[in-house]
Parts: structure tokens; sequence; C-alpha cells
């Protein structure tokens, strides 16, 4: 029936009517425009549609069943007017002057995503991602235009919400991020130049990303369900013999020692692995309680399980953010609270490498194995377990519990006061502290595990381990922010000061469940240790734009860290930026094609001071576990008693230590043409590293160690990033939008030692499996840091490596270590990431991929597993083969050969979506959008081992990344 | 709040000098770590916080990098594992960075560091009224020429020189000498054990006498050891021959053979003991062969784990499908060191002493990565003199053998070959300290005693002591005139470059540190 509704009309943001509004009835012409205090009145049918719209603002439909409806509309933020968060503050991102990346919640990747990096993979240029393996909740490595350290951190810092993590690794936890539930996330924020990234001074020399999650605005309450549920299958698996093929080799090469193989045909991959299910539930409720305190609260629960037999993390997330105003406005203040508890399964990762060198003619369990709880084993001639031979795969998933419980809780308050008598002035506080506690949940050897001689022979053992960590923040900033219209400027200017404190305490040890003849069940004995460091920071900004085409920033911030001695402990770091948008001059103000170019010029100098070490920088004395005594024997008396002595050891220290400093210069444009439908940005840098925090040789009987982190050294990262977001086709019901970025960087160690040595070889690195201490990598002056430093294999006239035949690089005449020599980086030259999104009518079809080209892996998989005499060690056990002894025949390991080091170029689909969306159900009152999805669709690659993205250019044991397909809703109402 | 950067460690294990070194008993805590660095290779044992860190934390340990370089390129022990440059140090075909050399290398300049360190706070923080501080000073000073000595037998007179008075931080150490052969850490090395045994200008730091010390801590016969060892192999460190030296090596020889040490023999076995008397010398309760062995290396399974030393001795001589851990004590073996057919040939069948295991083994090596290719030796076993197990109850790879660093009969061939080099025939004497010894092994004298059969014996009755390399240099038969399997990389040996006398000092350590010399020929 008919009915008058009447309402007001306010700006979402501040409250303030809003005139001039259109109020329409959907789907006819009856309409009016609100009054200048924002009120309306209209006749309508009772559940009819009305359209609220106002240019700038995003329209919103509400059907009438009440009298009074009051809407609070919410600007539009379409391309440069958007807000973008940045250190101590937001700007818009018109008036940006740094290189900097947001990517929102609409751009995320999509599917199966358990941690929150995934996110934004592939998203934005010079952001290189890669997860550690496929294992649920897995920790990736993020690098912000290559690495800027070698021995020092090369992790982006974090903020969450205002509260930088500390960027440690969190024991008994795959991801230290996974504090974030990925459907919190509002924005993710990528500082990359240092003009950007300044203000944070001696953390910033790799990038920071700031993490926002969602908060509540609106009216009413909106609620929120997100959920899917996915299946996990083993995309890809290691090419070993079967047991047919094993016989057969076996008898050809080592027919003496056939009396070894068994009768089964196992193949121990399929052991090992199975298809996987998870789910992902999340619940968020949002609104604005008593119209001044928008509210946003989620519940999450995700159960990922992962590929490998009983892997799986179980993860319950909880979020709060309420953020009232007081004052008519002039007090914001906005509290954050984020808690999340997880339950971590690691199963067993040995089992991946250990189903790769059993001997497929084994069983998997047999009668006569009883004494080891029924697992095949390999023994020696006494019944003993053979400690060195391979493990049975499938007892070191069953005969281990290896689980975890971390609990964390991150949680900040924000107060920002605009004066009363001076609104122009504001001050913000930010209290923040992120409290964590990780503990093992149990962690225990089974009784008659054979693959642990120890334990086996003790009963069983069993560890506790704990971690706690209490890092406390406090933040204060004043800013002052002023229009001088008569000279067409406006500034702002930002001082702050800020205070971390860092604590962690771990404490970790290991018992037999069996005594042995003095009672002692002790295996490593309980080891406590403690650390702490704070950091103090000064820090300041500066805003000046001149008739809304130039910009200038400068930012200054002084931080002082406990790291450091008093000589050395503050460090100064400064940025400056100049903008330029030239599309606000007037030779281009008639341009149609062009719609957006700004030109922007930064450099700064940003620190580094992640050593590792709380106290590096003074002598310490250190004692000793029990297990590292020294005994005497009271042989005086004649009773030879024992007299054991906890030893003090002097450790070795650099009182010099100081900050590592980067140097970044940048050029960069933002353009856009035709209405900004192509847009883009491209970035060109130059990064100096100096002062480099390196683990270095000192000279012999220098120092109370071999090799100490000092401040030596500089490399150079260069390159450029082209980011280009286009929207090829538009029409009424019908988008098609491409995305695409390219990433070029160039890492080159430019000095390693205080003199300059043209002899020095350079530090080696990169520890592989097989034989000890094998190293295949090195950093070298002139070249990028982690190259290959292998042997040049000499190929025979068939093509195949011939065996322990490599070149006299230095032409000595003489064959020996001296001729090992750089060959290929480890780290990307390129990398692309590719994405599109198609929709017509209701349907939305997207697709994301990467690329990384020029990067070199090590395939230690078949360095290891690829010579026959591998097949059968002294006569003892049997291993099985990597196929990859078939391209080369070697009977030996040849470990530091170049044909290992292999091109591991790539393309991952990483992502494909098809969605569906139903957002007329129930009158209106609900949306829902069903999808699909599928994760790790394909790579294409010339690498030969079983994945080619591989952190840190050494593929060896990794968690294979399953193939995920899934069923997905969200519905909001 | 600029006052909280200002910290000190609030870990429990860790503290500054000032406040850890408040008493007796804490100096005494930080000589034990100078002799732990003997024993393990870091603060948690068996592995974790290692004191010398860009190693495999086990390979970096001090008695195995010794037996690395004093075994391993000699006719006593091959080695088979694929670790990096090892293979080389079995062929005796090492460059100037190999990574095993170079680990011993700064194993020894480190323990040198360390001594340093504790000398310097000894000064500085030392009491009057800790009386045993000035004992534990010539304890320190003992350990620091015992691994000089190391140093300047495998890398010669050029390597850095270090004392409780050089500072600690970015100073770059000189050398001991401007050449690899000279008299410069010969003579500081003789002066400084010199006075640790009362025959100094200074006599206030001295250590104890014969009987008066506990099993594995060092007394003025462990000092009268190098000593003798240093003179004996005077021409080679500083070039030329001065038979005074050899007078003074008998002088401390005698002073040795005169202590009151006397050979393990059938006198000392008791109702139930399963092994020779030999054999005692090398078992999990050889602190009780303290008559014999002057000073050890002591290690334990509960207190004293490490991944080197007799773990590494014993664990890495045990593999093949035939040999049993469980035999020797062990829980593992690890399946990579045997010796050769030349070690092998030098004894007769009578000789008890030769403890091989043949077993699924042949004597011929073929191919140097497989294990039983060259004989096993089960010399030292993790059991007791009854057949008994260690305190690992034969459960874990955690030793109880001390490392017998010193023992008698080595004074005795000492005794013997001073004759010979500085009279040319054994005196009476001697040939009854090697009529002991043959008894013992079950072995007739030859009516004439050389220096041939000196080195053979000292094979037959010391190999693998880590005595070896630097036997073989002093007769001039390391390089050429004598060679054994896998010698220059040939199956059969082959002579190699006479540079290989010394090891090179590591490049590592010429790049850091420009004021060193490198070797000749590296």
């Amino acid at each position: 029936q008919q009915m008058t509704v009447s309402g007001t009309v306010t700006d979402a943001a501040d409250g303030m009517p809003l005139p001039g509004v259109t109020v329409a009835v959907k789907g006819t012409t009856t309409g009016t425009i609100t009054t200048p205090d924002g009120n309306y009145t209209l006749s309508v049918e009772n559940g009819q549609t009305l359209v609220f719209s106002f240019i700038g603002y995003k329209s919103q439909e509400i059907v009438a069943t009440n009298t009074t409806i009051n809407v609070a509309l919410e600007e539009d933020i379409i391309g440069m007017e958007e807000v973008v968060v940045i250190g101590y503050g937001t700007t818009k991102k018109k008036d940006l002057t740094g290189s900097i990346q947001t990517v929102n919640a609409d751009d995320f990747n999509q599917g199966a995503i358990a941690s929150p990096q995934q996110l934004i993979n592939g998203k934005v240029a010079g952001v290189q991602i890669t997860d550690g393996g496929g294992a649920p909740g897995e920790g990736a490595t993020i690098r912000i235009r290559g690495g800027s350290s070698l021995t020092a951190s090369n992790d982006p810092l974090i903020i969450i919400d205002g509260v930088p993590l500390d960027g440690g690794d969190v024991g008994g936890m795959r991801n230290p991020l996974n504090v974030v539930n990925p459907n919190d996330i509002e924005t993710f924020t990528v500082l990359k130049d240092a003009s950007a990234t300044a203000i944070y001074g001696s953390r910033a020399s790799n990038g920071v990303i700031l993490i926002t999650t969602k908060k509540g605005s609106g009216a009413g309450m909106k609620i929120d369900y997100a959920g899917n549920v996915s299946v996990a299958t083993k995309a890809n698996e290691l090419d070993i013999l079967s047991a047919n093929q094993y016989r057969e080799v076996l008898t050809d090469k080592f027919p003496d020692n056939v009396g070894l193989m068994g009768e089964a045909s196992t193949d121990w991959q399929k052991e090992v692995y199975r298809t996987a299910v998870s789910t992902d539930h999340n619940l968020a409720m949002s609104g604005m309680i008593a119209d001044k305190m928008p509210y946003r609260a989620s519940v999450g629960y995700n159960l990922s399980n992962g590929i490998l037999d009983e892997s799986s993390m179980e993860r319950t997330t909880a979020s709060i953010n309420v953020n009232p105003t007081f004052f008519d406005d002039h007090l914001r203040v906005n509290l954050s609270a984020k808690g999340m508890f997880v339950n971590n399964n690691f199963s067993n990762t040995g089992a991946v490498g250990a189903a790769i060198s059993m001997d497929p003619t084994q069983m998997i369990t047999g009668d006569m194995f009883e004494p080891y709880g029924g697992y095949f084993t390999w023994t020696r001639g006494d019944g003993t377990p053979n400690g060195n031979a391979p493990d049975n795969p499938r007892a070191l998933i069953d005969q281990r519990v290896d689980k975890s419980k971390v609990n964390r809780f991150i949680g900040n308050a924000q107060f920002d006061y605009k004066f009363h008598f001076l609104p122009e002035l504001r001050a913000n506080l930010n209290i923040g502290m992120d409290m964590l506690e990780s503990q093992d949940d149990p962690k225990e050897v089974m009784a008659g595990a054979a693959w642990d001689t120890d334990a086996y022979l003790r009963g069983g053992s069993y560890e506790k381990y704990k971690l706690k960590k209490e890092n406390k923040l406090l933040d204060f900033y004043l800013q002052y922010t002023k229009n001088l219209d008569a000279i067409d400027s406006r500034f702002d200017v930002m001082g702050g000061y800020s205070w971390q404190h860092f604590w962690t305490e771990n404490t970790s040890g290991s018992w037999f469940n069996l005594p042995n003849e003095d009672g002692d069940f002790v295996r490593d004995p309980e080891n406590l240790t403690r650390n702490e460091n704070y950091l103090v920071s000064f820090f300041g900004r500066l805003n000046y734009v001149l008739s809304d085409k130039y910009y200038l920033t400068f930012t200054l911030r002084n931080d002082g860290s406990s790291r450091f001695s008093e000589d050395n402990r503050w460090g100064l770091f400064p940025s400056v930026a100049l903008a330029w948008n030239v599309k606000e001059e007037s030779f281009l103000e008639g341009s149609d094609v062009l719609s957006t170019l700004k030109m922007k010029l930064g450099y700064g100098v940003t620190g580094q001071q992640n050593i590792g070490s709380d106290y590096g920088y003074f002598g310490t004395y250190k004692s000793g576990q029990p297990t590292a005594q020294y005994v005497y024997y009271n042989n005086v008396t004649g009773s030879y008693d024992r007299v054991p002595l906890t030893t003090i050891r002097p450790n070795g220290y650099d009182e010099n230590l100081k900050w590592e400093e980067t140097t970044t210069y940048n050029i960069g444009f933002d353009y856009g043409f035709l209405n900004n439908r192509i847009s883009g940005t491209l970035d060109v840098y130059l990064r100096e590293t100096k002062d480099l925090l390196n683990q270095i040789p000192v000279p012999a009987g220098a120092n109370l160690t071999n090799e100490l982190v000092t401040n030596v050294g500089s490399l150079e990262n260069k390159g450029f990033e082209l980011s280009v977001n286009a929207i090829a086709l538009e029409g009424s019901d019908y988008s098609w939008s491409i995305g695409a970025n390219v990433a070029y960087n160039e890492n080159e160690i430019t000095k390693l030692t205080r003199v300059e040595d043209p002899n020095y070889l350079g530090v080696q690195t990169g520890g592989i499996s097989g034989g000890t201490g094998n190293m295949v990598q090195i950093h070298q002056v002139g070249q990028p840091a982690n190259s290959f430093f292998v042997y040049k294999q000499i190929y025979g006239t068939n093509g195949m490596p011939i065996e322990g035949l490599y070149e006299d690089v230095n032409g000595d005449g003489q064959f020996n270590e001296s001729d090992l020599r750089v060959y290929k980086q480890s780290a990307p030259k390129v990398m692309l990431g590719l994405n599109t999104n198609f929709n017509y009518k209701n349907w939305d079809f997207s697709m994301a991929g990467r690329a990384n080209l020029g990067q070199y892996v090590y395939n230690n998989m078949a360095s290891d597993g690829g010579f026959y005499n591998r097949m059968q060690i002294s006569g003892e056990y049997l291993n099985n083969l990597n196929k990859d002894v078939f391209n080369t025949g070697f009977n030996t390991a040849q470990y530091l050969s170049d044909y290992y080091v292999q091109n591991a170029s790539f393309f991952r689909m990483d992502n494909i979506t098809l969605g569906y969306d139903m957002s007329d159900l129930l009158n209106n009152n609900m949306k829902m959008r069903v999808y699909t999805s599928v994760n790790n669709v394909f790579v294409i690659t010339d690498y030969e081992g079983i994945d080619p993205e591989v952190s840190g250019g050494i593929d060896n044991n990794i968690y294979p990344r399953p193939r995920t397909f899934l069923l997905g809703v969200n519905v909001t109402f | 709040c600029t006052s909280d950067l200002d910290v000190t460690p609030i870990d429990p294990n860790l503290a500054t000098a000032d406040k850890v070194l408040d008493s007796e008993e804490a100096f005494a805590q930080v000589l034990a770590k100078i002799y732990a660095g003997f024993a393990v290779s870091g603060q948690q044992g068996p592995a974790g916080d290692p004191d010398l860190v860009g190693f495999d934390e086990g390979h970096s340990q001090y008695w195995r990098g010794y037996f690395v370089c004093q075994e391993l390129p000699t006719d006593e022990a091959v080695n088979g594992w694929a670790d990096g440059d090892l293979p080389d140090v079995s062929q005796v075909d090492w460059g100037a960075n190999n990574g095993f050399i170079r680990q011993f290398y700064y194993r020894a300049i480190y323990q040198v560091s360390l001594a340093n360190e504790f000398i310097r706070q000894a000064n500085r923080l030392g009491k009057p009224e800790y009386s045993n501080l000035p004992q534990y000073m010539a304890e320190a000073r003992f350990l620091r020429a015992l691994s000089y000595w190391h140093a300047l037998d495998l890398f010669g007179n050029g390597v850095p020189f270090v004392t409780e008075n050089s500072a600690i931080g970015s100073v770059l150490p000189l050398p001991a000498g401007e050449n690899p052969r000279g008299p410069e850490l010969f003579d500081y090395i003789e002066s400084e054990l010199l006075a640790i045994v009362g025959e100094g200008e200074d006599k206030s730091q001295v250590l104890a006498d014969v009987g008066q010390t506990y099993g594995g801590q060092a007394n003025k016969a462990a000092a009268w050891m190098v000593l003798a060892k240093l003179y004996l192999n005077h021409n080679i460190y500083r070039g030329e021959l001065d038979n005074a030296y050899y007078t003074k090596a008998r002088t401390y020889i005698n002073k040795v053979t005169s202590a009151g040490y006397s050979l393990i023999t059938d006198a000392d076995a008791v109702a139930g003991d399963v092994y020779s008397p030999y054999e005692y010398l090398f078992l999990a309760d050889n602190y009780k062969a303290d008559n014999e062995i002057i000073y050890s290396i002591n290690s334990n399974g509960d207190d004293t784990r490490t991944y080197g030393g007799m773990t590494y001795v014993v664990a890495a001589s045990i593999g093949g499908d035939e040999m049993k851990p469980n035999d020797y004590g062990m829980a593992n073996g690890w399946g990579g060191n045997r010796t050769t057919k030349a070690l092998v040939n030098k004894f007769s069948v009578d000789d008890n002493r030769a403890l091989w295991f043949t077993t699924g083994q042949q004597l011929e090596i073929e191919q140097q990565d497989q294990f039983t290719h060259g004989y096993a030796v089960v010399k030292y076993k993790n059991r007791t003199r009854s057949g008994g197990y260690g305190s690992n109850e034969g459960k874990s790879d955690w030793t109880d053998i001390n490392i017998p660093v010193f023992r008698l009969a080595d004074a005795y061939l000492m005794a013997a070959e001073v004759d010979l080099r500085l009279d040319g025939a054994v005196s009476g004497a001697s040939r009854a300290y090697l009529q002991e010894i043959a008894d013992r092994a079950g072995t007739t004298l030859p009516g004439t005693i050389d220096l041939d059969w000196i080195l053979d014996e000292r094979a037959r009755e010391l190999y693998w002591e880590c005595h070896r390399r630097s036997d073989l240099v002093r007769f001039g038969k390391f390089t050429k005139g004598y060679n054994w399997p896998l010698k220059g990389d040939a199956l059969q040996g082959k002579d190699v470059d006479d540079k290989y006398n010394l090891m090179p000092i590591p490049f590592t350590d010429i790049t850091a540190n420009p004021n060193l010399n490198q070797n000749p020929g590296y």
C-alpha cells in the first residue's frame, strides 16, 4: 500500500547532512532531492526500492518498509582521491610522492588462501613472495626489490593496524603473519622506495608492508559470512625408480647386494601423501552503535589439511575494531584487538625426503618388525636399527606426534585528537602490544621408533618447547595542517616519538621415556634463553604542496637501538621526495588522451638493525649446558670419581657494530590514459647498501670467534618496475580488465672486505644435503648475492657429463677447490605478474599468474639422489635413486658439479576463479556470491625437479605445493 | 626513555666479564672451557651454540680436526665421505682453501684466544686470596702452548701470533715469524713451557707435579712431553739442525720416564677383563690407565657430548654390513674411516696391537668412498675393561673414552729415537723400554734397531693417536720416498710435491689479515 517515507541523508564519514541527494523509486520516474539540511519526503508503495545517489558517493538501495529511512552515504573513492595509508598517517593517492602500492580487498587473490601474504602474490611489481612449501599455513619469504642485506634480515617490516611485528620467526608456527585472518584484511600497502619507508628508519631497508583490517561503517547492522570447502591434491611428484626399475638396476649394478631387496612393490610417495579436504568459515558483523560508534567484529575458523598425511593447521581468529568519536569528532578513537588460536600438526616433513630415498622393494609393515612398531626397518647384524639408513616414511609419520599450540594477541588503542582551539593541529597517540605464547602440544617420539636410534633404545622421547614474546609499543605524534590560500599552498608538518620494547623467552629441552642406569632421563637438558631490545625513535615529516602541482615531502627519523654501543647507537635517516603533477599543467589541460601524469623523485636513507643478536657489541660470558661440561677424574684418591665442571665461555664481539645503511634513489611516474582506463606506474631505482652487516671471517686470533657479524662491504640493487592496469572492454553488463606488472632487478655485491683485495674469494654459503658441510653458493664481489659456486662440468660427445671431470678453471694444472667458480644467480632477474577479470551480467571470471625469469636452482634432489653408488651403502642397506641418474650415469656423488645448477624460470598459473553473483535475494535484503576456483593450476618450466619455485635457490626436501580445488560462498545481509 | 637503550643481558646464562669473574670457582669454570675446547664443539653439547661458525659443528671439534690433519693424509687412515674437499685430505691433494684444514686452523688459534682471554682477565680481576689461580694460569699457558705447537707443526712459523697482551677487536695480528720455518714461534712455546715447569725466571705460575692433579688436568709431565716433541722436531720447525736440541729432548724425555709412570701390562688386569692391556688405553674406562696416560682430553657420555672427539673416531670407523656398533658400545656407525694395507702390512701375525675388523672388508682400496675397502680399525671401543658399557649403555654415540694425548710408550719410543739421532745407536736403557713395549705387544725386537724401524714401530704402537703426519714429516717420508694407497690421488700412491709438508694458511685468513704470508707452493 501507499505510504510516506521521510528521513535524513548524511555523509557517512562525518555525519554532516547532505543536500541535493537524489532519492528515486527504482523502476519508476518518481523521485525527489534532499533539502539543504539533508531531509527528504517521498510517497511510495510498501516494498518498493529507494535508490539514494549523489555525485562522489556510493549509491545505496533500500527497500521501503518503514516510514523513516535515514541513510549515510559513503564517499565513492575512485582513483586519485583514494586514501592511502602511509607511515604515521594517511594521504590521498594524488598527493603521494613516494613509490607506494596498495592492494585492496577487491583485488586480492582468490581461492584457497590460508595465509595473508598469498592475497597479494603477483599483484605488486617488485615484490617476490615465495611460499616455503605446500604445508598448511606455510610461511613465506617476502622480498621487496631484492634483498638489501647479506647476513642481516631481508624481510620487510610488517605493520598491522599500526603495530610493527618484530620480524623474528615464531617457533611452533609456520608463519608469523598468520595472526591475521585474510578475510579481515582491508588493504595491503607496500612502501617500496626510501622516501616512503624512511619514516621507519632503521627497519625500513627492505621495504614496509602496512596491513589494515576492515572497520565498521554505515548505519544499521550488516552480517557477512564467507565460507569455503577445498580439496588439495598432490600436483606433482619426484621422478624416482619404481620397484621394478629398481630391481632391474640393482641387479645390473650391484648383483652382490640383491639379497638386501624385499619382495614388495611400494610407492612410498603415494604412502605419505593424501588428498586433503579443508574448510574455512568467517562471520563478520559490522555497523554503527548509537550513531557514534562504528564497529566490526569477526570470528574465523580455518581447518587446513595438508597433503602430507596428518599435517594440518586449525586456526580460530577473532577480531574487533571499534572506532568511536567524541566531542564533535574532535577525538577519534580506534580500538583494535586481534586474537589467534592455532593448533598445528606438523606431521613429519622428514617423510618427504625419506619417501624418495626408501627402497621401493620393501614392505611398509611386517610381523618381523615388531620391535620397531611393525614398520620395516634397516637393521645391522645384531638387529639394532641402522641409524644411517633411510627411515621408513610411514614410521616417521606414525611414530611421531609433533603438534603445537600458539596463542597470539595483538591489540592497540589509537587516540587522534583535533585541538578545539586549533583544529589544524592534531595529536595522535598509539599504544599497542603484541603477545604470543607458543608451545609443543605434544611433541613425542614413540617407543620403538627405529628411525631415532636413541629414542628407540630408551622407549621413546618427548620434547618441551615454549616461546613467549611480549612486545610493547608507544607512538605519539603531533600534526599541523595549514592551507595558505594566498600563495595557493598547503602544508602539513608532523613530528613524533616512538618507543618499542621487544622481549622474548625460549625454553626447550627433551627427555627419554626410560631412564638409564643412573636414573637419568635427560636427552637435551632444559635450556632457557631470554632476550630483549629497545628501539627509541624521533621522527618528523613535512609535506608541502603548491598549486596542487608541485609536491615536496621531507622526512627524518632518528633511531636509537639497544643493539649498538653508545657511540654507534643513534642513526639518522633522512629522505626527500619531489613530485610534479604534470597533468595539471596548462599545456596538458586540453589533452583528452592523457588523464594522469605525475613524476616523482625520491631519495632516502634507511637502515637495518635486525642482526640476530641483542648483545653483539659487548663482551659476554656464556655458561655451558650440562652436556658440554669438562670432566676431570679424581685419580688422586684412586676413586676415579667424576668431577664435571660447567664451563663459562667468553664470546666474540664487535664493539664497533652499527647500522647498515641503504641509500635509495627512485624516479617514478604515475600515468593514466583515456580517463584512466589504462593506468599504472613506472619506477626506476638504485639502492646502495653500505656498512653491510655481514658475517665474515675475522683475522684468526684477533677475537674470540672465527667469524663475526660486523659492518663491512656494500651491495647494490638496481632495476625498474612497471605496472599496467587496463579496462579492455566495458559495456552495460560486461567488463574485462587486465593487470600486468613486470619487475627487473640486478643485485651486485660491490665490496666485502675492509681492504680491497682482488684475490678475496668471498663468503661461501648455501649448505646442501649430502655429505657434511657441503656448500654450493657464495657471496662474491662483482656477483649477485647467493650466486652458485661450483665446478665446471665437462661433457662427453654423447652430451652426458663425464663423471668427476671438471675444468681446471684457474689453469694451474691441478684440479682442486681453487677451481670452483661463480655460475648463475639464484634470485630471479625478471618477475612478471598477470591477472585478468571478466564480468558478464552476474558472472565473474578471473585468472592470476606469475613468472620468474633468469633464476637458477641447485637441484639437490638430483645431486643427492642421482648416482648409482647411492643404491647400496657398504652392503648395509639400499637407497632409491632419482631418475636423473639416467641422464648422468654418475656412479659417485658429484655435489659440486654445475650440472645440478638448473634453469628454473617458470610461469605459474596461481589461480582461476569463476563466480556467480545473486544480489537480489530476499527482496534485495541478502547478497550472495558463489564461486569455484583452482589454485596452483599449472606450472610451465624447464626445471627438472618437482617445483622450480624454491626460496634461496636450493631444492631440497620441499613440502610439495598442492593443487587445490575450492567451492565457496559469500553472503551478506 | 632513551636510558632504556643501555641494556645488560637478561639471559640467565649470559653476563659480562666483571659480573662473572668474581670468584676462584668462576675462573676454574673459564679454565674448564679451555680444556672443553679440546673436547666439545660448543656450549650446548653435542651441537648448538658452537664456538666456531660457518662449519658443520661436528667437523669443527678440535680432536676431529686434528685427526683429519694428522691421520687422514697418512698410511694410517682413509676417509670415504663425499664431504666437500675432505677426500682431498686423504689424497694429500689439498688446496689453499681446503675447508677441513681451515677448520682445524681456526680451532687451534681459537684455543689460543681463549687462553689469552683467561690470562688477561686473571691478571685484571684475580685476587690474592684465589690461591689456585696461579696454577690455573699455568694450565691455561700449557693449553695455549699445546695449540701453538699443533699450529706450528701443521702450519709453520707464519701463523698469527697473539698473547694476553693483544687487544681484542679489529687488530690484525702479526705472524709469529716472517718465514714458514724459523725460530720465533718455537722459542715462544719453549719459553712458555719452561716457565710453567718451573725452569723460567718467573716461577710464579707453575703446573702441578705428577700425581697431584686430576685425570684430564695438565701436570708438569704433560709440558715436558710437549717440550720433548718440540726439541725432537726442531730441525723441521726451525729449518736447521742443532744437536743441542736433541740433547734437550733427551733431558725432558728422561724427566717423563723417571716420573713414576709405567706401561699398562697384564699386571693391571683383573679377573673378568675381556680386553688386552694395550686396549685398556683406548676404552671407555681408560681413565684407569693413568699410570701410562700422561695427559688426556676427557670425555663422558653424560657430561661431555660431541660429534667430534672419540665419538667421531669410533663411529666413523664402524661401517659395512658386518660390524655391529653395539660391539663398540655405540648406537651408530658412520662408515667413513678405515686403514690401508701400508699400515696393516707393518704388523707381524702375533702382534696383538693389530686391531682390525676384516669380515666383509677387503684390504685393497679400489674405491675411496667404499667403507669396505681397507680394514676397519677397532682400536678404540666405548666399552669397559670387563666388557660392560659406558655411561651411554651402548644406546647413543656419546663416548666415555678419554683421548690419550700423551702416553709413556710414546716417550719410550722418543728416547730410542733420540739415542739414534745423537749417538747412532739405542742405549741399553732405551732398548729395555722398547722391550717392554714389544713384550706387551707379543712381538720380538730386532737385533739392530734403526730409525726406519722406529718409524714403523711408532705406527704400530701409536696408530690413530694423531702422531703420524708429524712423524712422517720428521723422518722425511711424508711427501716422497714412501707411498701408500691414495697418496697423490693414485690407488697405490705416488710422490707428491714437497709443499705438502706444511699445510696452507687458509685463504680466508690470508685475505682477512694482510700481515700473513702464504706458505710456499700454495
